[in-house]
């Protein structure tokens, strides 16, 4: 090994030894993690907070909603997240554990975000029940009274007054929070309230009401929504289903079906008679106020953002009325 | 006789076969940097607008006559440049219609105004200056092409009113397609029109220099050992089945080791390219140990025992001729390595290096991201004039690549022996 490239090491060891701040991660700068549904609202806020403030840019992960709420009330110190954010609120067992760790989570609701049934431009906007939606996606379905295997292949087996097209249906993955809200503001309540089902966790209960047909009717698409949209506009007869941001941001591709009689937009979503959305929460640790800067301040500014004709606004946040 | 004719067709056939795999393969990557490329390439472009900005500098002088930071941060630089933009439009006076106007630039055009005064040379006696600000995102897009003009206006991100105004800014030639510099020096941002690949690309460079500073030596040495010191017997049998087998695990696994290994006990920072190269060192180490001991196994045993016969010991031999020997070899396993590496975004989802971050990395510590993950996450956007920038940043990972690349071939050249 020649000399330079000997000198060139040490000198880079050297940098990284003596970087002090080896030990947890620098203390001025605020960590967030959390809800993948949140993050594009989040970076927004942190961008203006980092740019507009002598705060350092906050860094903010996407783990989704559960894997958020994980690390948060892991512990208190530097060596855990600051806030999480989260599209539901916190459960009782997540807040048992945060309890158990000395941290009192304070929470903060930002706004609202819908889950779109859309379609194409190019085809006609539909006007489903979810019911429908249900009857369209659901891996079982009721008739006369029992569960049987999803027999729909057309929209107008399901109602005569719906067009004679295959049922063809993009749907999120497993794993992402959009599909989670689905299931329990679609299927979930279409199984309650009209098949008077059992509640959660009684037998069967996961394969009538949780499970999309596997039969080709519904095809998993991957986390990507840009893709759902590219697909449903090459393809006329096809649903997707996503959030409201993506259908704001994409109106001359794409339109929403209406539910139950209501289309998905800003109003609708906002005073809840659009029945397919959820509320956006932030939550943040109190024991770090005062000890990373800028906490309360990120937290006052982001409330200040999520305001009705704020940049949050524009970017598909539907604020809380 | 026939039986010879019909080898010679079986050969042809072979030939053909090949030559159609390598058509194949070829047409395909063809496509694949066709296609992104051609989605990328406006990418290098951004709409910029001139504006003329009556600002009064000496506003911003401390006492011994240079800029006060501190000034210049409480200004409201967002409303200087829309009423100065407002003023190319002075008819456009209601509330709504200006709500409107302001949509067409950049959101974050204050902020770039104010970064311009402070890293360029206005002189305190300054009244007035003119800049090229970003038009926003869906301005840009327009520009550029890629909106549908032809829907129900209630329907578009522009109104028509919207696109008027851009289409007279850009016959006044105050409005135009310029180079994307911010592109190539700024970190990630929420707003297309500032986002950067740089903080990833640094981000990048750090984490592999960990990984080859950590990887490359333990790799050389347990291949060293395993090739001349470790007795044949169970032990080197367990160890080498593990190596193998090690490099085989999916790489997701690597980061769950770090998360617990490297956060959880040592207490490192999450998000930082040191535990990233870590955890990435850790992933490629068994298939440097492989290509290496490959490589020093294919040194012509006559070397080592002419060395041994003439009072080498085991160190000066494996020092002094058969590691300058192995090098291409053990370069080409390393950059196999690397190439994997810099591609590789889900043991890094682990270790919190899949996040949005604003700044440019400075140290190894600082919290910082990866080229992968930053097309991940622009892909992943909504607005979009990310999608022709995720196709750049594709292009720029790939020449990423194909440079790294190069310094193995060059490197190999330089270090190849005949004998």
């Amino acid at each position: 090994m020649s000399s330079l490239s000997k000198t060139i090491l040490s000198i880079i060891l050297l940098y990284v030894t003596a970087n002090s701040s080896l030990l947890a991660r620098e203390g001025d700068q605020i960590s967030i993690v959390g809800s993948s549904t949140v993050f594009p609202f989040a970076t927004i806020v942190a961008e203006r907070f980092a740019k507009n403030t002598d705060f350092k840019a906050p860094v903010i992960e996407s783990t989704g909603s559960g894997g958020g709420l994980k690390l948060f009330c892991a512990g208190i110190g530097l060596d855990y997240p600051d806030i999480t954010n989260s599209s539901r609120a916190i459960k009782s067992s997540e807040k048992e554990k945060c309890t158990a760790s000395g941290i009192n989570p304070v929470e903060y609701l930002v706004g609202y975000d819908g889950i779109t049934f859309s379609n194409s431009k190019q085809a006609k906007k539909f006007s489903l029940t979810k019911e429908e939606i249900y009857k369209a996606v659901s891996a079982k379905v009721m008739t006369e009274g029992k569960m049987i295997k999803n027999p729909f292949k057309l929209w107008s087996d399901i109602n005569p007054e719906l067009p004679k097209v295959e049922i063809d249906v993009l749907a999120p993955p497993p794993s992402s929070g959009t599909r989670d809200a689905f299931v329990e503001l679609v299927m979930h309540s279409t199984c309650k309230k009209l098949y008077k089902m059992p509640k959660k966790g009684a037998d069967g209960y996961k394969e009538n009401c949780s499970s999309l047909r596997e039969d080709g009717a519904v095809t998993e698409a991957g986390e990507n929504d840009n893709l759902i949209i590219e697909k449903l506009a090459a393809n006329k007869d096809r649903f997707g289903i996503f959030g409201f941001s993506f259908l704001d941001q994409n109106n001359d591709k794409v339109q929403g079906s209406m539910v139950d009689g209501v289309s998905p937009n800003m109003d609708t979503i906002a005073d809840g008679s659009y029945g397919v959305s959820r509320p956006l929460f932030f939550y943040v640790k109190k024991e770090h106020v005062g000890v990373v800067p800028g906490i309360q301040e990120y937290a006052d500014y982001f409330m200040a953002l999520t305001k009705s004709g704020g940049p949050l606004e524009a970017a598909g946040l539907i604020p809380a009325p | 006789m026939s039986n010879l004719k019909k080898r010679k067709r079986v050969e042809a056939r072979l030939k053909i076969y090949g030559v159609a795999s390598i058509t194949v393969a070829l047409l395909m990557l063809a496509t694949l940097l066709i296609s992104i490329s051609l989605n990328g390439y406006s990418a290098f472009r951004q709409a910029y607008f001139k504006i003329s900005i009556p600002v009064d500098m000496s506003q911003f002088a401390t006492e011994n006559g240079s800029l006060s930071s501190k000034k210049l941060n409480l200004y409201d630089w967002d409303g200087l440049v829309n009423q100065s933009f407002n003023s190319i439009f002075p008819d456009i006076t209601k509330r709504n219609d200006k709500r409107k106007l302001f949509q067409i630039i950049s959101s974050n055009s204050g902020y770039d105004l104010k970064q311009i005064v402070k890293n360029s040379e206005y002189s305190i006696g300054q009244k007035n200056m003119v800049v090229w600000l970003p038009l926003s995102d869906d301005a840009d897009q327009y520009l550029k092409g890629r909106f549908n003009i032809k829907v129900p206006e209630e329907d578009r991100r522009l109104n028509d009113k919207q696109i008027i105004w851009i289409d007279t800014l850009v016959a006044k030639d105050i409005a135009k397609l310029k180079f994307n510099k911010t592109f190539f020096t700024a970190a990630d941002s929420r707003e297309p029109e500032s986002a950067g690949i740089l903080g990833a690309v640094v981000g990048s460079s750090l984490t592999l220099f960990v990984t080859i500073l950590f990887a490359l030596p333990l790799a050389v040495m347990a291949s060293i050992y395993l090739e001349y010191f470790a007795r044949p017997g169970r032990i080197t049998d367990f160890i080498e089945v593990n190596i193998n087998n090690l490099a085989a695990v999916p790489s997701i696994v690597f980061g769950l080791l770090g998360l617990s290994v490297f956060l959880s006990t040592f207490g490192l920072p999450r998000s930082a390219p040191l535990v990233g190269g870590l955890v990435l060192g850790l992933m490629t180490l068994p298939t440097i140990i492989i290509a290496s001991r490959t490589s020093i196994r294919s040194i012509p045993p006559s070397i080592r025992e002419a060395a041994l016969g003439l009072g080498a010991s085991q160190l000066q031999t494996a020092l002094h001729h058969v590691l300058p020997l192995a090098t291409p070899g053990i370069l080409t396993g390393t950059i196999i390595g690397m190439a994997r590496a810099l591609g590789e975004t889900a043991p890094l989802l682990m270790i919190g290096m899949v996040a949005f971050i604003m700044e440019v990395p400075n140290s190894f510590t600082s919290a910082s991201t990866v080229m992968p993950v930053q097309i991940f996450m622009w892909s992943d956007s909504a607005e979009r004039a990310f999608y022709e920038r995720s196709s750049l940043a594709i292009l720029f990972l790939v020449g990423f690549l194909i440079f790294m690349n190069l310094i193995a071939v060059i490197l190999r050249k330089k270090f190849e022996k005949k004998w």
